[in-house]
């Protein structure tokens, strides 16, 4: 994991990405992080670290996840060949155990003994409060009073799992507000506590772990992409909630130039009407949650709320690093609303018999564009990141159905 | 043409006062513009009369990460009355044209900062005659750019000590600093644990030592007994939680009545028989 390489070049020492990222934490947070970078940097460069890594992914995970030919959304749409990556299909269903994996890991590494985390749809917490589980440890999961509502499955699940999910109401009762429990929550129990932040957001260096634990996903479809097609895809695409199911993909493809990387934000009711998600198109750089990133924000840098169907890209923020790319242009970001999320959802589930989530039903609006636009002999590879059980009940009632 | 220095050697000359009075300097935090601009001027213009030596002004932020529940509430309270960073800085001019010798710092996150840009709110903050600023989520590893700013304005950017800057680390804290050092007495957000006075008075020794600069202790401070503790082992008390729970809930005359009885237990706390 340590060899350096071109797409390794960031961060920089001070967790820089070009311009973005960084530490922007309160002073008694700062020895923490200090401490965690050291144990991080210290473990990555463990063959043994590796090696547990592994044997967890292969038996516990259960990776590596399939690349799948999706005949008929690619027949449906008309174009280019779309190949799904499938990691909904990892133990609890999403992209989201990758990471949490890597971090409680790290946690027993480190000897702490109490686990804490943010959740937005709740994948995060409940692939954390899963290892927690797993490991043994206590653990606290803070979730926004509305996603409690709209992910009711998953905040059960979290529960079974032993996790005390705590309900969170100030601001609009979502991921950030989430995010700022969990901070306020570590500030408080500083010696026992790892906070494992469910995203490539956060100060550093939880961008660059996170990135780390989730670039298995990019590696392995480099692989079996070269290896079915005898070629590289034209382009990967992924959602976008705070970035870390993009890079996890995107990272391998970095330097492969000739291969687009397109990450889709959530524009929610449509980016005119101000009520979405996407802090690249229709937000401005600034300082939250310990880095330097797009957000949205008004005219005072007071954060603006975002607004998704999809609870997980419900954030105002983007990871540092796709602020990065998006700078320098090497990925390019769109977006997808809440309708077409809804439309792909049943589209995908009806064709390929896979419910998607509605994050990655995101994704699959804006593959159905670039398919017609590359044809015939296109390749793209998007990253069906969660499956949407979920989403059901929630689906269900914005189709006014009762179950 | 003002014969009171400004900035961070307005800090410095208030800081001196009380020393030279053997008394703790008594720092008031209130949230600017809570519940709106018309009540918390009247808060902040009765500040001084209620013995207050150094005024901390909260800038509201739609995220404050590290403040407890009386904060978050006040800054949305005066978020909701749309009250912005600038209106913010216009109360501290207006109480500036009255008071030329209470130093008055803004407290906040840098987000808003950032927005604005760091010169155009060191510009902003010597026209209003703010002395000096606490950034939260700005530690000294990312505060350059508004460092420089600052300096060379001659205003104080006040840095936090907590109880988890070991001492490897504080010398990287206290590097260039000017007022005063705030030390944050307990591991956590704004007026949720209460601290002992004994950590505290070490933290105080140690970092007065490496500053050769006054410390200001804060974060949990809520009575009387409690600023008399941390006023005989410090230089100088901050209450800001109580202040402002107080005047959520019973107005301006009873928050400024409470402010009175802090800061008589404050200045009084060296001559009086300890416990
Ligand atoms: C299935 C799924 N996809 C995507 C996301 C968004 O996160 P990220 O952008 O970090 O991948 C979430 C977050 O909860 C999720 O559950």
């Amino acid at each position: 994991m340590s060899t350096q390489t071109q797409q390794d070049i960031w961060p920089d020492a001070r967790g820089r990405f070009g311009e973005f990222g960084g530490r922007f934490v309160a002073e008694t947070l700062m020895p923490l992080i200090l401490e965690l970078e050291s144990a991080w940097d210290e473990a990555r460069n463990d063959p043994e670290f590796a090696a547990q890594m592994d044997a967890y992914m292969r038996d516990y995970v259960g990776r590596p996840s399939a690349l799948y030919h999706a005949e008929r959304l690619s027949e449906e749409f008309g174009g280019a060949k779309i190949w799904l990556k499938r990691d909904e299909l990892n133990h609890t269903g999403s992209h989201k155990i990758n990471n949490c994996l890597g971090q409680v890991l790290l946690a027993k590494r480190m000897g702490k003994t109490r686990i804490i985390a943010e959740t937005g749809a709740g994948q995060h917490g409940v692939a954390t409060a899963t290892l927690a589980a797993r490991f043994g440890l206590p653990c606290v999961v803070f979730m926004g009073a509305t996603d409690i509502e709209r992910q009711q499955p998953n905040v059960f699940r979290m529960k079974l799992l032993g996790a005390e999910v705590v309900p969170v109401t100030s601001g609009t009762g979502t991921l950030k507000d989430a995010m700022n429990e969990a901070l306020r929550d570590w500030v408080t129990h500083v010696d026992e506590t790892f906070y494992v932040i469910g995203t490539v957001a956060g100060p550093h260096p939880y961008p660059h772990m996170v990135r780390t634990f989730q670039s298995v996903i990019g590696r392995e479809a480099r692989a079996q992409i070269l290896e079915r097609e005898g070629r590289l895809p034209d382009a990967c695409v992924a959602c976008i909630g705070g970035g870390s199911n993009a890079m996890g993909l995107f990272h391998a493809f970095v330097p492969d130039k000739n291969v687009r990387l397109i990450g889709v934000e959530a524009a929610g009711k449509g980016i005119e009407t101000g009520q979405h998600a996407a802090s690249l198109k229709g937000g401005a750089p600034g300082v939250l949650h310990g880095n330097r990133t797009y957000l949205l924000q008004d005219e005072d840098g007071q954060i603006i709320d975002a607004h998704s169907i999809s609870a997980g890209l419900d954030y105002p923020g983007i990871g540092p690093e796709h602020a990065h790319l998006h700078d320098i242009g090497r990925a390019e970001y769109v977006s997808a609303t809440d309708k077409e999320a809804l439309e792909m959802f049943q589209l995908c589930t009806k064709l390929e018999g896979i419910i998607p989530a509605l994050e990655p039903a995101h994704a699959l609006a804006r593959v159905a564009d670039l398919a017609a636009e590359l044809g015939k002999d296109g390749l793209i590879i998007m990253n069906m990141c969660g499956r949407g059980d979920k989403d059901v009940f929630a689906v269900a009632g914005h189709l006014g159905v009762k179950i | 043409m003002s014969t009171h220095p400004t900035g961070a050697a307005r800090l410095a000359a208030r800081f001196a006062a009380c020393k030279a009075q053997n008394e703790a300097a008594f720092v008031a935090y209130i949230m600017g513009g809570d519940p709106d601009v018309k009540t918390a001027q009247k808060l902040l213009d009765g500040l001084p009369g209620a013995g207050v030596d150094v005024i901390e002004l909260g800038l509201p932020f739609t995220d404050p990460m590290a403040d407890g529940p009386a904060i978050q509430a006040a800054a949305l309270r005066a978020l909701k009355a749309g009250v912005r960073t600038k209106n913010v800085l216009a109360m501290a001019a207006k109480f500036r044209k009255k008071d030329q010798q209470t130093p008055l710092i803004v407290m906040g996150y840098y987000n808003p900062i950032h927005h604005m840009g760091c010169d155009a709110f060191t510009k902003a903050c010597i026209e209003a005659g703010v002395d000096g600023a606490i950034i939260v989520d700005l530690p000294p590893e990312e505060d350059a750019p508004l460092r420089a700013a600052f300096d060379e304005a001659g205003l104080a950017l006040i840095r936090l000590a907590t109880p988890t800057t070991d001492d490897q680390r504080l010398p990287t804290v206290v590097a260039g600093t000017s007022g005063f050092v705030y030390y944050v007495s307990v591991a956590g957000i704004t007026g949720a644990l209460v601290p002992e006075a004994d950590p505290v008075a070490r933290a105080v020794t140690r970092i007065r030592a490496a500053s050769g600069l006054p410390v200001a202790v804060g974060f949990g401070v809520r009575t009387s007994e409690k600023a008399a503790q941390i006023a005989r082992v410090a230089d100088g008390v901050v209450v800001g939680s109580a202040i402002v729970d107080a005047m959520a809930q019973k107005g301006v005359e009873e928050a400024l009545n409470l402010t009175q009885r802090l800061s008589g237990a404050v200045h009084h706390a060296r001559s009086e028989s300890t416990s």
